[in-house]
């Protein structure tokens, strides 16, 4: 304790005489692994000041040694080198000895590294999928799924708008789970490698595409535990946050029950929803909030993309892109004279759905109800100075998928 | 001894043309050695003023200066120009320099070889540094390339597999000659046990570069028939393996960390013991390691992907396999360290490098070991800390390492002696600066900040200034650098032929500077 005490002060008086005082108040100046909250994370962190205190003991060996060399047996003081320069018995036993010490640490690795390993007799699954850029979170057993996006506003990230303590660390919805009981989570992705890491769980599992990455976790009290992709997976990798909100198993069931009335409650509405015809001016204040969430991360909350990489929405903007791209907005009539121009209805809803293949824009078909698609769309094309007048309903949207 | 005759014929075979030609047709050890180490300092610039970008980008929260879509591509291609561009070259100059004088021969095995794969580089890097005018922007899914998200790349992508083949036709070839020159050419009485470390070191780093360049040259090529050719290696839709991918590249890259290390060990080995005015303390057993973590390095790819879902088989064998690396390199910090031990120590540049050298690569070390604990690597995996660690390893190792080794040898080279007050600056504003960038970012690692990102959480915010204030203190004590090996090669004052008091080594019994064809008539060594 009084050495991360004064290891804080240190890293204080550091950071004082580098900045001055000034803007350094959102910083904690945390130095070292969290403890955790599970068993397996309380044995890592055993595992890592263990290891961690083996170096400082060798490096003060080593170094104290080096250090008296340069201290004393210097030529200025009139050291005179000795010719010693081989001794076979020296050289064996500091082979043999670092041996024995990795032996040391390796055994009780070995055993940290088993226990994690053992994922069967489990009481909760969840499977977990990353997109680009946001998290999917599936109870197969509770019938609930939902999508956990990024919550921080755009103006936020851009630097219009002061940062709520939590930046970069909210989502919309947070994944749920129980307290003492054994989780086991199966971990993929849609589109590129991602990974899902929670400190406080010691877990950080790669999300693979085709890959069933399982991995378990017993989480040991109440609270949000707060993580984020760990793999670089494209524009997005820092704005795709974890939150574990972890309940007592009584509150758990509690929230379980609310899903599954919400979901149930969810399935009506959005069948009425696709069966309804709406009016451009709901389409187009849903599409809005369903644009923002998902698409101006990189078409722009202007709609005016990213050159070389992201085509606008706005159309009249020039725009050119890699061979890939370029082709499928020609083809689809999005891009006339190097400018993008509103193609026809139906490939901008094939668009969305399907995505363009070996780019960044993903298929939305799996992640976007068919009323956020038809919205989005009827927005895109009745804003960022795009006047079609076009109304593409739910049911159109349902149709072609 | 030859010194005469070399130096006699030095004066009428010098049949060179002059200006630029004898620079793009030389076939001369010295002037291509030239060439490389030129070019290696151009790439540290390229490289490190897209680090300085990226860490003005972290220095606050927020997005500040840049799209995340060029930061990543500023993360992609500082990686690659530097380990490419400014490492590997690097040391492939000092080999090209020292290897001939080293075992008195007069040049390289293969000098027309020489020349090509000198002069692919700048073809492979126009390539390379060309993507970031391409539609679709530079490659941005980081220097391991992994798909799917590689695939991603716009136009820039054939351009980046078409660089990396290029750049290893150009390594492969380098050490078939260092091969050939250093088996072949030596002089008749220096049987391999008496030869220099860090020819030693470079003869087991050349069987390494032809060992694994293959295998990234057949990596990025699936990556090519993947994207425009309808196969599906990489593609589980299709049937392939994204993992696959990360198995042939680490099959290279785990081996490619050691190319980048073991010259620098040889180099190390070569400026202590000048130093301290003693011979290196266990020289057999400094080979054995050498040979030992070359053989290593091919059996512990997996350490770098304990998160992808490996069985637990191969998470012990991987983990076994990566402590065990630290035994031979502890023996060789251990035989630094019992060099200097009651030697008769001086401070001159080269050896204050190689002294911090031994430290700092040893803080890499004990990080390396750290990451090597599976269940811990859950914690540092695709962290900071792995961004410190694998610094430490290659800026105060393999670049401090040639640092040292140019301030060692450039008064063989030029003739001319560097000024010793503007080199000690250069240390200690390297050496400071270097730590206040990349020790912070050990903490930022644990306290859970993946790297990799344009933007992060507040709690991340200190030290993420800290380091920003330390690259470019870093970044800019480099122009310092710049300077004095410019002022010693125009304005230096002459230097003796044996240059430093401890030295030994057939290089030290040639002229400063030394002569066009190095030896003419193979010296005798003791």
């Amino acid at each position: 304790m009084l050495i991360s005490k004064i290891k804080n002060a240190g890293a204080g008086l550091l950071a004082a005489v580098l900045l001055g005082a000034s803007g350094t108040a959102n910083a904690d100046w945390g130095m070292n692994l969290p403890k955790g909250a599970t068993v397996i994370s309380h044995d890592v962190y055993d595992l890592h000041m263990m290891v961690i205190w083996i170096c400082v003991v060798i490096g003060i060996g080593v170094f104290g040694a080096i250090f008296i060399s340069v201290l004393m047996h210097r030529k200025s003081k009139g050291a005179v080198a000795a010719q010693f320069h081989e001794s076979t018995t020296v050289e064996i036993i500091w082979t043999i000895v670092p041996f024995v010490i990795l032996v040391g640490m390796a055994i009780p690795a070995s055993k940290v590294l088993i226990a994690e390993s053992d994922t069967a007799n489990s009481d909760l699954t969840v499977k977990v999928t990353g997109y680009q850029w946001k998290w999917h979170y599936d109870y197969p057993s509770e019938g609930i799924s939902f999508f956990s996006t990024l919550s921080t506003p755009t103006d936020e990230i851009y630097n219009d708008a002061p940062k709520d303590k939590h930046y970069l660390r909210e989502v919309d919805h947070p994944l749920v789970l129980p307290i003492h009981k054994k989780i086991r989570f199966l971990i993929t992705a849609n589109d590129v490698i991602h990974a899902w890491w929670v400190p406080a769980f010691a877990i950080q599992a790669d999300a693979i595409p085709g890959y069933e990455h399982v991995v378990w976790t017993e989480i040991e009290k109440p609270g949000i535990y707060r993580g984020q992709c760990a793999m670089i997976c494209g524009r997005g990798h820092a704005f795709m946050p974890i939150v574990v909100v972890a309940k007592t198993d009584a509150d758990f069931k509690k929230w379980v029950a609310e899903q599954k009335a919400g979901t149930a409650t969810a399935a009506v509405a959005e069948t009425a929803a696709v069966a309804k015809t709406w009016t451009k001016d709901e389409l187009v204040a849903k599409g809005k909030q369903v644009y923002d969430a998902n698409c101006a991360a990189c078409h722009q909350p202007t709609g005016s993309g990213v050159p070389g990489t992201f085509p606008p929405i706005a159309a009249g903007k020039p725009f050119s892109a890699s061979a890939a791209m370029m082709q499928h907005l020609t083809e689809r009539g999005f891009l006339k004279d190097g400018k993008i121009v509103m193609g026809p209805v139906k490939h901008h809803i094939e668009t969305v759905l399907k995505g363009i293949p070996g780019t960044a824009m993903p298929a939305w078909g799996p992640q976007l109800s068919d009323v956020d698609i038809a919205s989005v769309i009827t927005y895109e094309r009745n804003a960022f100075g795009n006047h079609t007048g076009d109304v593409v309903q739910p049911s159109e949207v349902k149709a072609a998928r | 001894m030859s010194t005469a005759i070399t130096h006699d014929e030095a004066h009428h075979e010098d049949h060179r043309p002059s200006g630029i030609l004898r620079w793009v047709t030389t076939t001369n050890h010295k002037d291509i050695g030239t060439l490389y180490l030129v070019f290696s300092l151009i790439m540290l610039f390229v490289g490190g003023i897209m680090a300085l970008m990226i860490r003005a980008e972290l220095f606050e929260p927020g997005l500040q200066f840049m799209d995340p879509v060029f930061f990543n591509s500023l993360v992609t291609m500082h990686g690659l120009v530097m380990i490419f561009g400014a490492i590997m070259p690097g040391f492939v100059g000092l080999a090209n320099w020292q290897i001939p004088m080293m075992v008195g021969a007069p040049d390289m095995a293969l000098p027309r070889m020489n020349n090509w794969s000198f002069w692919l580089l700048p073809f492979a890097f126009a390539l390379l540094l060309s993507t970031f005018f391409m539609k679709g922007g530079a490659p941005a899914g980081g220097w391991t390339m992994y798909p799917p998200l590689i695939l991603q790349t716009g136009d820039a992508f054939p351009f980046l597999v078409f660089a990396v083949h290029l750049m290893g036709i150009s390594s492969v070839m380098g050490a078939i000659n260092i091969i050939a020159t250093i088996l072949n050419m030596r002089a008749p009485t220096m049987s391999l046990m008496k030869m220099p470390m860090f020819v030693w070191t470079w003869l087991i780093t050349a069987f390494l570069l032809i060992a694994v360049m293959p295998v990234l040259a057949g990596a990025v090529t699936m990556l090519l028939t993947d994207k425009y050719f309808g196969t599906s290696f990489f593609n589980a839709a299709g049937g392939g393996d994204p993992v696959l991918f990360q198995h042939i590249f680490w099959f290279f890259g785990h081996p490619e960390v050691y190319i980048m290390i073991l010259p620098a060990f040889g180099i190390i080995s070569e400026i202590i013991p000048t130093f301290s005015r003693k011979p290196l303390f266990g020289y057999s057993s400094m080979v054995y390691a050498t040979a030992s973590i070359a053989f290593l390095s091919f059996i512990v790819w997996g350490h770098h992907m304990f998160t992808v879902g490996m069985p637990l088989a191969g998470l012990l064998f991987f983990m076994y396999s990566t402590m065990l690396i630290a035994v031979p390199t502890g023996v060789k910090v251990f035989n630094w360290t019992a060099t200097m031990w009651r030697g008769s120590l001086s401070f001159e540049t080269p050896m204050l490098f190689a002294v911090a050298f031994v430290v700092l690569f040893t803080i890499g070390g004990f990080s390396g070991l750290m990451l090597a604990i599976v269940p811990a690597d859950f914690q540092y995996h695709n962290t900071y800390f792995v961004v410190a660690h694998f610094h430490y390893v290659l800026v105060t190792g393999a670049m401090f390492a040639i640092v040292a080794a140019v301030y060692y040898w450039l008064p063989k080279w030029t003739g001319r002696m560097y000024d010793e007050t503007l080199g000690k600056w250069h240390f200690w504003l390297s050496t400071i600066f270097v730590n206040v960038l990349y020790f912070p970012m050990h903490f930022l690692g644990l306290a859970g900040m993946p790297r990799r990102i344009p933007d992060y959480a507040l709690q991340f915010t200190g030290f993420n200034q800290v380091a920003t204030i330390g690259a470019f203190g870093f970044g800019f004590s480099q122009l310092l650098f710049v300077y004095i090996v410019y002022k010693a090669a125009h304005s230096g004052e002459k230097a003796t032929d044996r240059v430093w008091e401890g030295a030994h080594g057939l290089e030290w019994t040639l002229p400063s500077p030394a002569p066009y064809h190095s030896f003419s008539t193979a010296p005798t060594v003791e």
